[in-house]
């Protein structure tokens, strides 16, 4: 743990009010730090708060309280549009339900990131099937989501996560509905982004698949139970 | 982004759902052409109730003895009329003797016209008769004194049975006539058969027929145009004033005055139609904010995943907007082309006649409408927060 924190959450609650009496604490106080270049694994039971986690991580929800720096910049005081474009310059998504546009290839799916960011066709068109490639989808530019296989439909989700060099990438179970040849073919991607320096944050509930990371974090009911490094590594 | 990409995005998202979208371009193409296809029937039936007032003659004034009047009209009285200083908004006038009753004999037939004029060439013009064979008599013919008659189609059916008699001669009250003419067909105005005609000059029909004493039996008389109508019966009014030193002994009866009634009356049918056919644009409309709002409501995951890679409201808001217009202005256009091929069918025994601006109002308020009615719906799929819009399903 050296350098500038990418993430850095100090004391993060989520709670969600589910009727004038029931609240439901997603998150009860959550503190960590996640420097550059890391590749983490978060673990822990159903319901203990994973989720809730990455969307704040993502920006795609907020605290109740506590504050969430990310790359020193309290994500708090940012507006919703400019928000959304953080999300597009420096974070990568891949979901659990992969989550691509339905009825689009995937070569137009993995060149929206781009499209939003502005980027002009002929490049966009470029990067897209690079990353494409990268994730070993390079036969599969024009097929729709519906025409691939779950593992497939993953890679092209993990190739858009990736096609903007997002210095973050989070991972909510890219796995979990991931035959075990297909999940390899994905953890193997993302060890070779791991390589290249990327920072990871890879959401599971599979011992096997934390094991790939440098770092487990375990999540049980909205609190951090424990933070190891890795045996591997620290052995 | 730009509109270019915007436009692409929302082009995709129409043809990603080619049967939704397609029925939506359905209903706003029955819209679309509802409003041309009516208003061209309502436009065609104005067209036709003024056309057989025209047919009477277009700006006419009738000038009679008036009931109980005792007035008698002479040759000067309407070279009066066609004085271009004191009446300068006339622009023919025609003096008539009517000779009705007169029994018109052709070999072994016999016919007596329902109406047999005399007068001079300028009332065929006035009154909108064309020739199908022949000529009409001359002014040299009236001067002249000539004796040469123009038939209308139905007498010339039953003293020729229809066969050209062009070069024969007819007798009328003993006096043989030659046919110089025959109208082409009018029809009916409404309260009498205008084929049933015959016309000879003014002078013959006195010498053989009326005689002098009893002078014109009216003047018909022509304005320059329309406009100028009012003004040319003014005109009239005031030299016969004048002329007969009285104003009660003749009335000028005004055409223009029926044409407004008429035309008043299918003007409220135009709108009827109009208004049935704008109200099946409006249903058209709400098919357009259904389908949008389902859309909206179906693709709630797919939003949710374009803001999580970086779309901003405005990206969204622009994408359901430029869906909902495409979607519309599509419609717009089919139902221009069905409306205009629609209205190329008589419809209720109305030759329609489109109208320029009902083509333009119906494609606008089509585009309109796809902007009025997806601004909802794009708005809430704008505000949507991301991680409700993932997490929906
Ligand atoms: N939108 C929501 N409204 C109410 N409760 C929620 C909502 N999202 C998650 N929760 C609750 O918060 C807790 C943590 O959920 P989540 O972060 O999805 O857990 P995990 O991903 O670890 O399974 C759970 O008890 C869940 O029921
Ligand atoms: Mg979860």
């Amino acid at each position: 743990m050296s350098e500038r924190p990418v993430i850095h959450l100090r004391d993060v609650t989520r709670e969600y009010r589910v009727t004038e009496e029931v609240v439901v604490h997603a998150l009860r106080g959550v503190s960590l730090r996640i420097d550059q270049g890391d590749y983490v694994a978060v673990m822990g039971s159903s319901g203990s708060g994973k989720s809730t986690l990455m969307h704040i991580l993502g920006c795609l929800d907020s605290p109740t309280a506590g504050r969430y720096e990310l790359d020193g910049v309290d994500v708090r005081d940012i507006p919703e549009d400019d928000l959304a474009d953080l999300r597009n310059r420096k974070i990568g998504f891949v979901f659990q339900a992969f989550n691509l546009v339905p009825r689009t290839t995937a070569l137009a799916n993995v060149e929206l990131p781009l499209t939003y960011a502005g980027v002009p066709r002929a490049t966009r068109r470029a990067r897209a099937a690079a990353a494409l490639r990268t994730v070993g989808m390079g036969e599969r530019l024009h097929h729709q989501p519906s025409e691939l296989s779950g593992g497939q439909q993953q890679r092209v989700a993990v190739a858009r996560a990736l096609v903007t060099n997002p210095p973050l990438i989070l991972a909510d179970e890219p796995t979990g509905n991931l035959d075990s040849h297909s999940t390899a073919e994905v953890l193997d991607v993302f060890e070779r982004l791991h390589n290249a320096g990327r920072t990871i944050v890879l959401i599971t509930h599979e011992e096997d698949v934390a094991a790939r990371a440098q770092r487990t974090i375990r999540l049980a009911d909205g609190l951090v139970l424990s933070d190891t490094a890795q045996q591997a590594f620290a052995a | 982004m730009s509109a270019r990409e915007i436009f692409r995005i929302a082009l995709g998202g129409v043809a990603a759902n080619k049967l939704r979208s397609g029925l939506t371009i359905l209903g706003m193409t029955i819209g679309v052409s509802a409003v041309i296809i009516l208003v061209a029937v309502g436009n065609g039936s104005r067209n036709e109730v003024q056309a057989s007032i025209n047919s009477l003659g277009s700006n006419v004034l009738l000038v009679q003895r008036a009931f109980g009047g005792d007035v008698t009209f002479t040759q000067r009285d309407a070279d009066a009329l066609a004085d271009e200083f004191n009446a300068p908004d006339v622009k023919r006038v025609s003096p008539v003797v009517n000779a009705t009753g007169t029994t018109f004999l052709a070999g072994q037939e016999s016919y007596e016209p329902s109406s047999v004029v005399g007068t001079v060439p300028a009332y065929a013009q006035t009154r909108s008769y064309e020739l199908q064979s022949g000529a009409m008599f001359t002014a040299e013919d009236v001067s002249r004194h000539r004796r040469v008659v123009v038939l209308g189609p139905t007498v010339v059916q039953s003293l020729f049975s229809g066969a050209d008699p062009v070069g024969e001669s007819v007798r009328i009250n003993g006096t043989s006539f030659q046919v110089v003419g025959v109208t082409a067909s009018k029809g009916s105005n409404g309260t009498q058969d205008q084929d049933d005609v015959a016309l000879a000059p003014v002078t013959a029909v006195q010498d053989a027929i009326t005689g002098y004493a009893s002078g014109l039996s009216s003047i018909t008389v022509e304005a320059r145009s329309g406009d100028v109508l009012d003004a040319a019966q003014a005109e009239v009014t005031s030299i016969l004033t004048t002329r007969k030193q009285s104003a009660d002994s003749f009335q000028v009866i005004n055409q223009s005055s029926i044409r407004e009634v008429a035309t008043a009356s299918t003007d409220v049918f135009t709108t009827l139609l109009g208004a049935v056919a704008a109200i099946s644009m409006l249903v058209g409309g709400i098919g357009v904010m259904n389908i949008m709002l389902v859309s909206v409501t179906e693709r709630t995951r797919e939003i949710g995943i374009r803001k999580a890679i970086g779309a901003r409201r405005a990206d969204i808001l622009a994408q359901f907007l430029t869906e909902a217009v495409v979607i519309s202005a599509f419609g717009g256009v089919t139902g221009v082309v069905v409306g205009i091929v629609g209205s190329q069918f008589e419809i209720a025994g109305v030759e329609p006649a489109i109208a320029a601006y009902s083509v333009a109002l119906a494609f606008g308020a089509s585009v309109l409408s796809g902007l009025f009615f997806g601004t909802y719906p794009a708005g809430r799929a704008a505000r949507m927060r991301p991680i409700e819009a993932l997490r929906f399903e």
